[in-house]
């Protein structure tokens, strides 16, 4: 009843080819994204939106669903499996951040662009074991890259700008002279920036790069017979994923934390990615959001559940919080893995697909 | 008519009643009690909410009770700075935070100068911070890692014979690989260049359960001492791999985050007669008694397990939480008696913190912690530590007086780096002469 595309014509091959082809899920869309822009700072100055949730809860889902797009991007386009996400992020907020320090005049944006192509050479170097090697193993030699790209920003001082403490503190984020201080402000710019590179992200993954991806992904020995270039592919997946990441990494440092030390980037937050691309869905930019989503709720979700739990008067011991959530972490990793392998996003679609027919059964 | 006046009465009662009730103090504990730091954390934690429960118990602070909430951060920096953030409005507001943790610190730091939270980091975090012109919310209480590490050398120098005589030996700062490890740097290596010893750095990565090459190194290099400077599982490792390599344990020297039941039991045997820096004075005191009378004996101690009370980490948390209930104290003294102190209040308090001997006395805690005086100018108040020497089942001071470094070159580093830290920031200082 709702998903009808009764009377929706095509009468343009660029109507045929936009990326929300059903009227619905444009209007959806566009509301979503009129809501995020300006519904959301509409309901902070009415006070219904506090700063806890900018800082703490809104910031973090778009930044973590930029770094979950680029690694989706990297195994669930490209099927090259990945453990250095959270080093890609690293070389692209310490990049950013001596851009910005040793260049005077430099605009945030251009340097976040910088940092995401340091970024983006970095993987294409570490991205060279993938034309020998594939699957688990490819796993062990990505994991090398996160264990030695953190080693080099802690040892090479010049990173750190020779800091005592190894940890970097990131200047202001300033565009046009409009400085970007508030929570709220820090939340529209990097909406801002996670919008235009996702829409990028959905497009490129339509054209023939996407497609000489999932190419690779689904047989790569046929998809070298039939004339992709393993190499350009591979290496090129490995840069466009490592760029994402990089400036997911920049805006991790500059719009969130504002503090970073190299050992902010550890194998755990490489692992929370992976986990946000496994439970979202991989091969999806939709499950991106949804599993960046899922994965920055959960924890909050269950603290304050226990914390309401133990105000009501359960004596619970502090800190089982963190045990029930590595608990349901794994559950629900092991679920979706059987039931549902294609992640939320599947769930998603499959649901769109009921709707489309609903009420009526066939 | 009466029936109004008498209901009017018993309104205005009620509403004293509530405001009675609602003079609460409230501080939200951003503590880690899982993951490879718990030991720690339980324990400090457990102090502080110790030593608040103690003070609620005898009235609160002129009538005014503390309220606290906990929070899990792992010690993880994203969790304790979404802890913070979440705590931060409840009860009121929050009037400070310590989160024991240095990243979490260093999240905070940016945060609690627009908030108005003070932020206390007792023996941890930025060393820099004792610059208080700079550094308005940020207290390094007692002691920073660069007093300390100039305390260390201080110590190493009288056991040498005096300081002269440590020209021409050999010291190794064996550290764990991250921003902790690596703190001490500039002081090291400035006092190296002064006396003239030579100092070999050797880091540990992360975790540190692996250190046989680094041992094996100092066996090569037959240094007279061996600073070791580590967190975790590191340090038990660092005294079995000495022991297992030949080192004498009596020439390592460690940091107090190396000093603790926690880091010395696992090692067993090889950590009789090790050393390590502190800044309580163990042993027994009649606070402790107190707690053991009052809480422990009613049930109401924080502690699950009896036999840590007046162990390194408890007695850590409760100077930390003696020096905010004093804090807020003496904030009260300015801005009202037995009224709720907010957060700007109580950073007046901290900054004008002066606990002498006898005020120590008068709290139980005489000899156990140092004694403060901070201003506006200096956020440490004190830079003393002791050493003390673990003899198998638990730790003995070696040291009779409080140890002080070169205080005068650390707070040249100091305000060094604070300014250098300013002007990334685009602050100006504070002018204490202006300030109260």
């Amino acid at each position: 009843m709702f998903y009808r595309e009764a009377g929706q014509f095509k009468a343009s091959y660029a109507e045929d080819n936009q990326i929300f082809p059903i009227r619905q899920d444009r209007f959806v869309i566009a509301f979503i994204i009129a809501f995020a822009f300006l519904g959301v700072p509409l309901l902070a100055q009415l006070g219904l939106v506090s700063n806890y949730m900018f800082t703490a809860i809104l910031t973090p889902f778009l930044i973590f669903a930029l770094a979950a797009l680029g690694l989706n991007i990297l195994t669930g386009y490209a099927g090259q499996l990945s453990l250095g996400t959270a080093a890609f992020m690293a070389v692209g907020a310490f990049a950013s951040y001596n851009f910005m320090l040793r260049i005077d005049g430099m605009p945030i944006l251009l340097a976040f662009i910088l940092g995401g192509l340091c970024a983006a050479a970095v993987g294409i170097v570490f991205g060279l074991p993938s034309l020998r090697i594939r699957g688990f193993y490819l796993a062990a030699a990505t994991l090398a890259t996160q264990f030695f790209i953190v080693w080099c920003l802690t040892k090479v001082g010049w990173f750190t700008n020779y800091s005592s403490s190894g940890v970097i503190t990131a200047q202001q984020i300033a565009v046009l002279g409009y400085a970007f201080d508030s929570s709220m402000s820090k939340y529209l710019f990097v909406l801002g920036v996670v919008s235009v590179m996702a829409l990028l992200a959905k497009n490129m993954v339509r054209t023939n790069i996407g497609r000489s991806w999932m190419a690779i992904r689904d047989m790569d020995m046929a998809a070298e017979v039939i004339g992709f270039r393993p190499m350009r592919t591979k290496l090129m997946a490995f840069a466009v994923s490592s760029f994402y990441c990089g400036v997911a990494g920049a805006l991790f440092a500059y719009a969130y934390l504002g503090t970073v030390e190299p050992d902010g980037f550890n194998l755990e937050l490489s692992f929370r990615i992976l986990f946000m691309v496994i439970i979202g869905g991989l091969g999806s930019v939709l499950g991106s959001f949804l599993g960046s989503a899922f994965i920055v709720l959960l924890p909050i979700v269950l603290n304050v559940g226990m914390q309401s739990l133990e105000s009501a008067g359960l004596p619970l011991p502090s800190g089982i919080g963190s045990s029930i959530e590595l608990m349901a972490f794994g559950a629900l990793i092991i679920f979706f893995l059987i039931v549902e392998p294609h992640g939320l996003a599947r769930l998603w679609q499959i649901a769109k697909e009921k709707l489309r027919l609903w009420p009526f059964p066939h | 008519m009466r029936a109004f006046a008498r209901i009017l009465a018993l309104l205005a009662l009620a509403a004293a009643a509530c405001a009675a009730y609602a003079q609460e103090q409230y501080i939200p504990l951003i503590s880690y009690r899982v993951g490879p730091y718990a030991a720690g954390g339980s324990g400090f934690f457990g102090g502080v909410i110790d030593y608040m429960t103690l003070t609620n118990l005898k009235g609160g602070i002129n009538g005014v009770k503390l309220v606290w909430e906990e929070c899990e951060s792992e010690y993880n920096a994203t969790r304790g700075v979404e802890c913070y953030e979440r705590l931060k409005k409840n009860h009121g507001g929050a009037s400070m935070v310590d989160p024991l943790s240095t990243g979490i610190a260093y999240g905070l730091l940016d945060r609690v100068a627009v908030d108005k939270i003070p932020l206390t980091t007792l023996g941890y975090g930025r060393s820099d911070a004792a610059d208080g012109r700079v550094f308005p919310y940020v207290y390094p209480l007692i002691t920073s890692y660069w007093s300390q590490a100039a305390a260390m050398i201080k110590y190493l120098g009288e056991k040498a014979g005096g300081l002269d005589k440590l020209k021409g030996k050999k010291i190794v700062h064996l550290y764990h690989d991250s921003a902790f490890g690596k703190e001490p740097f500039p002081v090291f290596e400035a006092y190296a260049k002064q006396l003239g010893f030579e100092l070999i750095k050797l880091p540990v990565p992360h975790p540190g359960n692996e250190q046989q090459s680094q041992w094996l190194q100092i066996r090569q290099a037959k240094p007279d001492y061996v600073i070791l400077w580590g967190w975790g599982v590191m340090n038990p490792t660092a005294l079995k791999t000495a022991q297992r390599n030949g080192f004498p344990r009596e020439k390592i020297l460690g940091v107090w985050w190396s000093g603790s039941e926690e880091d010395v039991l696992p090692a067993g045997d090889a950590a009789k007669g090790y050393s390590s820096m502190t800044f309580n004075t163990p042993g027994n005191y009649p606070l402790l008694d107190e707690l053991k009378k009052k809480l422990y004996a009613a049930g109401k101690g924080n502690l699950e397990d009896k036999s840590r009370i007046g162990s390194v980490y408890h007695m850590r948390g409760i100077t930390a939480a003696i020096l905010w209930v004093e804090a807020i104290r003496k904030a009260q003294e300015k801005f009202g008696k037995g009224k709720v102190m907010t957060g700007e209040q109580v950073r007046w308090g901290f900054e004008h913190l002066n606990l002498d001997e006898a005020a120590l006395k008068a709290l139980g805690a005489n000899g156990m912690m140092p004694t403060i005086n901070t201003t506006c100018f200096d956020h440490e108040g004190s830079s003393a530590t002791k050493v003390q020497q673990w003899d198998g089942k638990k730790w003995k001071p070696i040291t009779p007086n409080w140890l002080v470094g070169d205080k005068a070159m650390i707070r040249t580093m100091v305000e060094e780096s604070a300014a250098k830290y300013a002007a990334e920031k685009k602050l100006t200082l504070r002018d204490c002469a202006k300030e109260g």
